[in-house]
């Protein structure tokens, strides 16, 4: 699972949508892996603008990242290609392969196994 | 400008939406003249050249774009168009071009003399340069339209004769249709100046039966090149297919430049044998592999669309879906069905769904409580002006426009009809509207799903499909008073 994927999630339950501890999901135990694909500016520069910021920095500090910028880049920034690359490896080339996506509110752990998280729920918390 | 398209005389009902989603997607004011379901040709008009061959670049269902320099029921009614439409200073600009005449015949056919004698009634351009068969500067079409028999066709259909179209499918709603015997005249003859291929020839490349990972659902090449067209798939863009099986239409969004991601309510479905029983690469990273596009593939995960785990927010540039209909797929959510037990189960200490191999329960859902799930979920997620394309089901005697699922937030673009012999399957596209406009839902469907706990009950296309087609229910009647089948 890459870490732009991961910025989109949330808790699956629906009792915990509203709760603002139920986002950013944290990672536990996980197991990263480089996969250099493709750099795409054109897609950088389109899905910047939708990346929760907060959550990302919460993420990448939790998986004991380098400091992501305080803030978003943002009009010329959009256009530093070091920035974009960086960003690039980030949200594009990041796999989570093996670990648990937690949930802040409720404490339900989703498993990833071979880099895909499962989101399926046990019936009592449908 | 006017300028004709020869389309391939298949998949009739997306052929302008499609034109038209490309036409949108490049910013092209476009009109169209002449339209014919029963026809390969059509006339639109564009503002230049480089908006023609722009338009055309990535069309399925047309084969290739022609500068219009005339038209007429009959050859002098298409010379003298041509002296109208066009000047001798124009033909002067091709006049030492090595050049080549073609005379293509729909639904008819011509001799080889009388296409020669067709060719040289345009001696009047006065072109000079060399002929040359392959590869010419110049590339001149005459194009005929005999038009299929529709009228005979018509009145077969009322009498009640059985029904084959084209491409030799019976269909209850399809007129026979039939090219018209040989010595007679074209009903209209077009003139022009050959531009430009579409991108058909891609749907050879995306052929299913050379990919290598497919399972019984996976939608044909064609199809999803269309509805990638349609979602307008693009270089930058982010898609999602919330029932993405074995990932055939992100495929097709993957080959126009889009960014994809899917999820399933069974991981098998993504996952594949490969990975499953030999630890090999996943399924649908696979397809993406073999087409050389794996940088425009992102992620795959279960979930369950009405239990997504995706954040409501606006994020995607498209949604394209093609939702179980109960019939190949059986459609489910997560959940017990009612009066089961519910609470957490636990297993030797350890709650079940912490276990090893644990498999989420489902249930039975409704065919239209999933859609509307499906369009609230698209307006949630939708940036503004983003699309979602949702193919669905229908019997063949439903009134097609009532039927149409909407919701406020999202207008419907196109509803295009794939008939089958006596199902049909449609293709709906619609737009996330700006805050503060609002779609006209009143003529969309306001029936709910009845409670139901059996699949018959929540699903009313499966129960008529099954209904029409009583030799493919061979199961016993659920009810214990019903007799067994015999």
């Amino acid at each position: 699972m890459k870490l732009l994927t991961a910025n989109f999630l949330t808790c699956a339950v629906k009792g915990c949508k509203a709760a603002a501890s139920s986002y950013p999901l944290h990672f536990k135990d996980a197991e990263l892996e480089l996969q250099e694909i493709d750099f795409q500016p054109e897609f950088i520069h389109n899905i910047i603008p939708r990346i929760d910021w907060e959550g990302l920095r919460v993420m990448a500090n939790e998986l004991g990242f380098p400091k992501i910028p305080d803030l978003k880049p943002e009009g010329d920034a959009l256009n530093d290609e070091q920035t974009m690359r960086d960003l690039h490896r980030v949200l594009l080339e990041t796999h989570v392969m093996e670990g648990r996506l937690c949930c802040g509110n409720c404490g339900h752990e989703y498993m990833i196994k071979e880099g895909i998280a499962n989101f399926l729920l046990p019936s009592h918390l449908v | 400008m006017e300028y004709l398209i020869r389309f391939a005389q298949v998949h009739e009902s997306f052929r302008q939406p499609e034109i038209q989603a490309l036409a949108d997607l490049a910013g092209i004011d476009l009109e169209f003249i002449y339209y014919d379901k029963y026809s390969p040709f059509c006339v639109i008009r564009v503002p230049d050249e480089a908006a023609a061959r722009t338009l055309i670049a990535r069309s399925i269902l047309a084969k290739d774009i022609f500068e219009l320099w005339g038209y007429g029921t009959n050859l002098e009614e298409v010379h003298a168009d041509v002296r109208r439409r066009t000047t001798e200073a124009r033909w002067a600009d091709f006049r030492t071009d090595s050049f080549r005449f073609t005379v293509d015949s729909f639904a008819g056919k011509r001799s080889n003399d009388k296409k020669r004698e067709i060719i040289q009634s345009f001696s009047f351009l006065g072109f000079q340069g060399p002929i040359r068969l392959k590869n010419p500067d110049q590339d001149f079409w005459v194009l005929e339209d005999y038009g299929w028999d529709v009228a005979a066709a018509d009145a077969a259909t009322a009498t009640g004769a059985a029904a084959v179209t084209p491409e030799g499918r019976s269909s209850s709603s399809t007129p026979i249709l039939r090219p018209v015997p040989e010595g007679q005249e074209p009903k209209r003859i077009w003139f022009g100046r050959w531009l430009a291929n579409s991108s058909r020839d891609v749907i050879n490349k995306y052929d299913l039966k050379k990919r290598r990972y497919i399972s019984t659902t996976s939608m044909d090449a064609e199809l999803t090149l269309i509805t990638a067209n349609m979602a307008h798939a693009a270089p930058g863009r982010l898609f999602y297919d919330p029932f993405v099986g074995t990932g055939s239409f992100l495929v097709a969004m993957g080959h126009f430049g889009a960014l994809n991601f899917g999820s399933d309510i069974d991981g098998r479905s993504f996952r594949g044998k490969e990975m499953i029983e030999r630890g090999g690469t996943m399924g649908v990273l696979a397809n993406f592999q073999q087409y050389a596009i794996a940088g425009r593939f992102l992620d795959v995960f279960s979930s369950d669309l009405t239990n997504t785990p995706l954040r409501a927010q606006p994020f995607l540039d498209g949604i394209v879906c093609d939702p179980p209909y109960g019939v190949r797929e059986g459609l489910r959510v997560l959940g017990r069905r009612e009066g089961l037990r519910n609470e957490e189960v636990i297993i030797d200490g350890v709650p079940a769904h912490l276990r090893p191999g644990y498999i989420a329960p489902k249930k039975p859902y409704g065919f239209e409580a999933m859609q509307n799930d499906i369009l609230d979920f698209a307006a949630r997620t939708l940036v503004i002006g983003g699309r979602m394309c949702m193919w669905m089901p229908t019997a063949n005697d439903e009134d097609l426009e009532l039927d149409t699922p909407m919701h406020p937030n999202l207008e419907v673009l196109s509803v295009s009809v794939q008939p089958f012999y006596n199902w049909s399957r449609r293709l709906i596209t619609y737009r996330r509207l700006p805050e503060g406009q609002v779609w006209d839902v009143s003529k969309g469907r306001s029936r709910l799903d009845s409670e139901g706990v059996y699949a018959d009950e929540l699903n009313s296309f499966r129960k008529k499909y099954f209904t029409k087609n009583p030799q493919y229910d061979n199961k016993e009647p659920r009810s214990g008073s019903a007799t067994p089948a015999s």
